[in-house]
């Protein structure tokens, strides 16, 4: 006698077959640690309604993606993160990936750019264009961009606490390249909340970031139309070793904190939501990662609808930019990194990503070199153009499991948004230290799951296999940190230093008042006044910030 | 065994500027959680600061943990304000995407161990125990 129902199914057949047979596993588990059942049935949609729950697409609650057509009309953007030496040799990086195909470019900044050091400041010795690409002054800038038609390539910059300054810089290289700045189009990270949490590269105390971030905000409204002023991310938190749904409630969490923050400067909600964007990881559990995904376009519709009372649409939907994981990727059997990264992206493209990265296999191990780079690009080809994913939009709806675990990210992630806001939000929770918290608990948990075998990861803790041959990493040569400070130190030498210190006189004045410093920084860069300057100004006036720890 | 009797105190610490400390927090809790007394530091810390840290401290270990690439740069300048502290009884190790190239330049510095991505903390905690300069 066939089944008729889930539970009859569950009690019945199954049982008996778990009681012969011993599953592979005590517990199956989501990466929250949410047990996860054998099999969804129509049961699991009983209360369902697919038009509260999805709509369609590029309508309300936009569970199905943001856009009428998705991927039939336009692939996603293919953004490949790079930079690493001197401008030059990034530009170079640059052309290479749009001459492969690219679409969009990605710009990784080194660590002392990221922190507002000169190349030449004591702090950014030994880290001069290690991680990505060393731009101190406008002229590097110049040199980065040198070449790339600004109002035609869109760029995102993975910058933060100089977030304002960079953009500065990008503005100035554009004008003077005759771009028009209603054509100029990118994103800037900016999220400085999510730093605190996870990333570091945090200056200026909360208070003053944010004061920056709203600034940029309004600055960008009237005048830089097209820009995406910040990307509220996950990335971050998740590779420091969060969930999947704490992943979207600490991001949410944190884009409440700026939503506020700009409404309580004046703006309004309809002014600043078109533009912001966000940035999601996408880790190895496949279904999970496309329902989060999904869940996540739903969440801030209703966040925007609910909280804010916006009816724009293109306010309530949620723009995404998605990178693999790279907390996956493992030293151990490297090559097997490109197919967790081809899965990983297949799951984005699934979800509904409007645009890409694909990590390199060989980045467990160092910067990627360019072979590498080309592979994780063609990964992204082959899903786009081979496939077929992306031929029909949001394909995966109405399957049981994925609108359960939809439904379950987002209750999951909801209930963690109550909890902060109940604490009095995320700033207040950051600076008692609870995402942090919460982070390492779950890298330790899956730390533990791995060790205990709980949890398998190939090559590393089962089907070992002795190393073999290391294969040839990228090494950033040092030549080019020592040429990058000559540069700077040649440029310092020959600029208008009357010029430069009145712009940062008027910096200091402005970081003591509330005129909006985006102006003045465009004037500072236009006078080839340094990061380092400039931050510097900025570090007296307004101090720094100091880590919570929470071990 | 005096290492049996005696708790070790280690000292974990990010030098350079990246903030990648997800495997400094899990090493600093596994060793904690082993039983050894764990003074982490928090990200961007100068070689004074560790040195500092290192000497206020007593410590008997000193792990760094680096992502950013500058290790080879960073890691002979932490070692020198060790020195210039007197700090010269501490068992050295550390972790981080170090290339395998790298390593033997670091353990000629004086690192006793490298650790690199998927590292069994079991592996560093019974590495400590056993590389732990006895205390007087």
């Amino acid at each position: 006698m066939p089944s008729h129902s889930t539970h009859e199914w569950q009690e019945g057949p199954y049982k008996q077959a778990v009681d012969r047979f011993k599953e592979r596993q005590p517990r199956f588990e989501s990466s929250s640690g949410t047990e996860v059942d054998p099999m969804y049935g129509p049961e699991a949609l009983a209360e369902w309604n697919y038009h509260e729950k999805l709509g369609f697409p590029g309508e309300y609650p936009f569970t199905r993606g943001v856009q009428p057509t998705m991927y039939r009309g336009r692939l996603w953007t293919m953004r490949q993160y790079a930079g690493f030496g001197d401008a030059e040799e990034s530009n170079r990086r640059y052309k290479f990936l749009l001459e492969q195909g690219q679409t969009g470019l990605s710009v990784a900044f080194d660590l002392p750019t990221q922190i507002g050091y000169d190349s030449d400041d004591p702090h950014a010795e030994g880290e001069v264009g290690k991680v990505g690409v060393a731009i101190a002054s406008l002229e590097d800038m110049e040199t980065l961009t040198g070449g790339l038609p600004l109002d035609k390539v869109t760029t995102s910059m993975t910058i933060n606490a100089t977030g304002s300054i960079l953009l500065a810089m990008y503005v100035a290289a554009a004008k003077k390249q005759g771009a028009d700045l209603a054509k100029v189009g990118g994103t800037i990270q900016h999220d400085v909340l999510k730093e605190y949490i996870a990333r570091g590269t945090y200056i200026f105390p909360p208070r003053p970031s944010l004061r920056l971030i709203t600034d940029v905000f309004a600055w960008c409204k009237d005048n830089l139309p097209e820009w995406n002023t910040i990307s509220i991310s996950g990335y971050h938190m998740r590779e420091a070793g969060c969930t999947a749904a704490q992943e979207l409630a600490f991001t949410f969490a944190d884009a409440i904190e700026y939503c506020d923050a700009a409404i309580a400067t004046g703006l309004t909600i309809d002014e600043i939501a078109p533009r912001l964007s966000f940035f999601w990881a996408c880790h190895s559990n496949f279904l999970e990662e496309v329902a989060k995904f999904r869940a996540s376009r739903r969440m801030w519709a209703r966040i925007v609808k609910e909280r804010y009372g916006s009816d724009n649409s293109r306010s309530q939907s949620l723009r995404f930019h998605t990178q693999t994981g790279g907390a996956t990727l493992t030293a151990q059997q490297p090559m097997n990194n490109l197919l967790r990264t081809a899965f990983q992206a297949m799951s984005a493209v699934l979800g509904g990503t409007q645009s890409l990265h694909t990590n390199s296999w060989d980045e467990a191990l160092a910067l990627p070199t360019e072979g590498s780079v080309e592979l994780a690009l063609r990964t992204q080809q082959i899903i786009g153009y081979e496939t077929g994913a992306a031929d029909v939009i949001d394909p995966l709806a109405g399957s049981y499991y994925i609108e359960h675990l939809t439904d379950r990210v987002e209750a999951e992630a909801d209930a963690y948004i109550k909890r902060i806001e109940d604490m009095g939000g995320a700033l207040v929770c950051i600076e008692q230290g609870f995402q942090q918290r919460e982070i390492q608990e779950s890298a330790y948990r899956l730390q533990h799951m791995m060790e205990t075998k709980e949890r398998t990861v190939v090559g590393v803790n089962q089907f070992q296999t002795e190393a073999l041959e290391v294969p040839d990493i990228m090494r950033v040569d040092p030549a080019i940190g020592r040429r990058q400070v000559a540069r700077l130190q040649a440029l310092r030498a020959r600029r208008d230093n009357a010029m430069v210190k009145r712009c940062l006189v008027d910096i200091r004045a402005a970081a003591r008042g509330t005129d909006n410093m985006v102006p003045l920084l465009i004037a500072a860069v236009e006078a080839y006044a340094t990061i380092g300057e400039i931050c510097g100004i900025l570090r007296e006036e307004w101090g720094e910030y100091q880590e919570v720890l929470t071990i | 065994m005096a290492i049996e009797q005696h708790t070790i105190r280690v000292l974990i610490a990010k030098p350079g500027l990246d903030g990648h400390d997800r495997g400094a927090k899990v090493v600093a809790r596994a060793l904690r959680d082993a039983g050894m007394e764990v003074i982490y530091t928090g990200i961007r810390q100068t070689p004074e600061m560790i040195a500092e840290a290192a000497l206020q401290e007593d410590v008997q270990v000193v792990g760094l943990s680096i992502l950013s690439g500058a290790h080879l740069e960073i890691f002979p300048r932490v070692i020198a304000e060790l020195r210039k502290r007197g700090v010269d009884d501490v068992m050295l190790f550390c972790g981080g995407i170090i290339p395998e190239g790298d390593i033997p330049p670091i353990k000629a510095m004086g690192f006793a161990g490298v650790f690199g991505p998927g590292t069994d903390t079991n592996d560093i905690i019974s590495f400590v125990r056993e590389h732990a300069p006895e205390r007087m």
